[in-house]
């Protein structure tokens, strides 16, 4: 398995994003504390924990989506291929269009299913074939073939896991180099689950990922590494998350260098 | 032995548990039919006055309608009979496209801000309170208000201040309902649009305002129903007009005023021709409502 225990020269060129004492603030108050990751070039990265333990908060860290809530903040380093992503002159809307996104519940624009994803080619000014673009996005999300012969009908007409595929293949339209997926399959039932892992394996050819994700069977199936985060209580019933570990997903779930890690991928809490 | 019995109350003389209403307190029972009715009868209270204004106007005023010289003529002077109001019409229609033009624009844009701009900002409240308290002040000030800010200035009733006192009055009217329709827009539409590197502009004006346009639409219409019937802005700045005008810098003549002058004055074509008027108007306000219903229910969420 490729991991970051590569060698250094390999490291530096393979390197997406670097995380260096990222601590991020919502209003006064300390979520996530003290993170320093890397992230990989096309490989699965997932993030599991408790819930409350910031996982999703660090994902928003990589897009800039933070900045969408008042209040929340930042702190140390988050580099994209060496360059600060909190920089003064980084503009959030470039970030964006690098590094896409997936969310929770699928969210597709009461839209028809072409124009769902002509909306992102066409706000980045991308001079194509609209009508390949469509194409190729929809078998890249595994779903041409169920919708090909209705393009035009609403993407809300599709079911809860075609609706998923049809934001995937909305991220991937735009040609992003990274896909941040938070809890991806979380309102899907299991055969649309299973789809969408498949597709993130096939995806990982081309993309870096990383998913957030509650399920820890499903980072076991689809994740190269692995980090885990933990809450600890701090003043006022407040609880502050942290990266307890990280590294190759098997070493995570079997051999853990964490007591905590290992109580929670063996279930005994969280 | 602990059997059903015990768990459930009462049982019925063959041993099985007695799930009649009867075997509860008889008094709950009579209580709820009696609530059902007093409930059943303001229900009646709300929806009598409508059927009966229907009916008293509808009764008075429809025979009229088939008669089309009431939208092609003028009214009769004093003691002839016949004419009509086709120029009240026109006048109505005037003004309140000169309120559209107002209130629909600023009203939208104000309420763009307030939703997606200034969410919780001090402006944002400032906006709001002053649009709440807009809500409330009486129709005859506002006419007022435009006589001093319109026709004093331009030394003449005219069918455009009264444009401008049924646009004051139906802002915030717009500013809220355009403002609700942008907040039932989900914000995982604006994650989702921003996610892809749309930026706020362009999530706004091609996701979000799309998305709402249905609701939004439904609440203009609704403020031009509102200010269709307003008599009270006018009488300072349209006022009246007994003939034929298009000039918006001239009195025109709309169906509210009509009704107002016709109904008491001591003529009874006039008067009919009030009542023939009402109906027009109830017409329109009711189609409004309906046109309204018809694109709210092209919901998206």
């Amino acid at each position: 398995m490729q991991t970051q225990v590569d060698n250094q020269t390999q490291t530096e060129t393979k390197r997406v994003f670097k995380l260096d004492n990222v601590n991020v603030y919502y209003g006064p108050h300390l979520a996530l504390r003290d993170v320093n990751m890397d992230i990989m070039e096309h490989e699965v990265t997932s993030f599991i924990g408790p819930s409350g333990c910031g996982k999703s908060t660090l994902l928003r860290c990589f897009n800039r989506l933070n900045d969408l809530i008042t209040g929340a903040r930042v702190e140390g380093n988050v580099t994209y291929h060496g360059a600060n992503l909190y920089g003064e002159k980084v503009d959030p809307v470039v970030v964006r269009r690098k590094i896409g996104m997936v969310f929770q519940k699928p969210n597709p624009f009461p839209k028809s299913i072409y124009e769902n994803i002509a909306f992102g080619v066409r706000v980045n000014g991308m001079k194509v074939n609209m009508d390949e673009v469509v194409e190729q996005s929809l078998r890249g999300a595994a779903l041409w073939d169920e919708v090909k012969d209705k393009l035009k009908d609403s993407g809300l007409s599709l079911s809860g896991g075609q609706q998923q595929r049809l934001c995937i293949a909305r991220a991937i339209a735009v040609q992003p180099e990274v896909i941040l997926m938070d809890e991806p399959c979380s309102a899907l039932d299991p055969i649309s689950t299973l789809r969408i892992e498949e597709l993130i394996k096939e995806l990982k050819q081309k993309y870096t990922i990383v998913i957030v994700t509650h399920n820890m069977q499903q980072a076991s199936r689809v994740a190269d590494v692995t980090a885990f985060f933990n809450a600890e209580a701090v003043e006022k019933g407040r609880r502050v998350g942290y990266l307890v570990e990280y590294g190759p997903t098997e070493m995570i779930f079997n051999t853990p260098r964490e007591q905590y890690t290992l109580d929670y991928v063996s279930g005994r809490f969280g | 032995m602990t059997s059903i019995q015990d768990q459930a109350g009462a049982t019925t003389p063959s041993g099985m548990p007695d799930l009649t209403s009867s075997s509860v307190s008889g008094n709950r029972n009579r209580v709820g039919t009696i609530l059902t009715i007093v409930s059943g009868v303001f229900v009646a209270f709300i929806i009598i006055p409508l059927l009966l204004v229907l009916w008293d106007v509808g009764g008075r005023g429809l025979p009229l309608l088939f008669n089309t010289d009431l939208y092609t003529e003028l009214p009769p002077p004093p003691g002839l009979e016949d004419g009509g109001f086709g120029h009240a019409i026109i006048g109505s229609l005037m003004t309140l496209g000169i309120a559209a033009a107002i209130s629909f624009p600023v009203g939208v844009l104000a309420a763009v801000y307030l939703a997606e701009f200034g969410r919780g900002t001090r402006i944002a409240y400032l906006v709001k309170f002053s649009a709440n308290v807009l809500t409330g002040v009486p129709a005859i000030l506002i006419g007022l208000f435009a006589y001093t800010i319109v026709v004093r200035p331009l030394g003449s009733f005219s069918a455009f201040s009264g444009g401008v006192a049924l646009g004051v009055l139906m802002l915030p009217i717009v500013i809220r309902s355009t403002e609700e329709a942008l907040l039932l827009v989900p914000n995982e539409m604006r994650q989702a649009a921003t996610g892809i590197g749309a930026t706020r502009f362009q999530t706004i004006t091609r996701i979000i305002i799309p998305a709402a346009m249905s609701a939004i639409v439904t609440g203009l219409i609704l403020s031009l129903a509102r200010a269709a019937g307003e008599a009270a802005p006018l009488l300072f700045t349209a006022f009246n007009n007994s003939f034929w005008n298009t000039d918006p810098m001239r009195p025109i003549a709309t169906l509210p005023v009509l009704i107002y002058f016709f109904s008491i004055i001591p003529y009874k074509p006039q008067q009919d021709l009030a009542w023939a008027a009402a109906v027009v108007l109830l017409i329109i306000v009711l189609t409004a409502s309906l046109l309204a219903r018809f694109f709210s229910r092209a919901k998206k969420f």
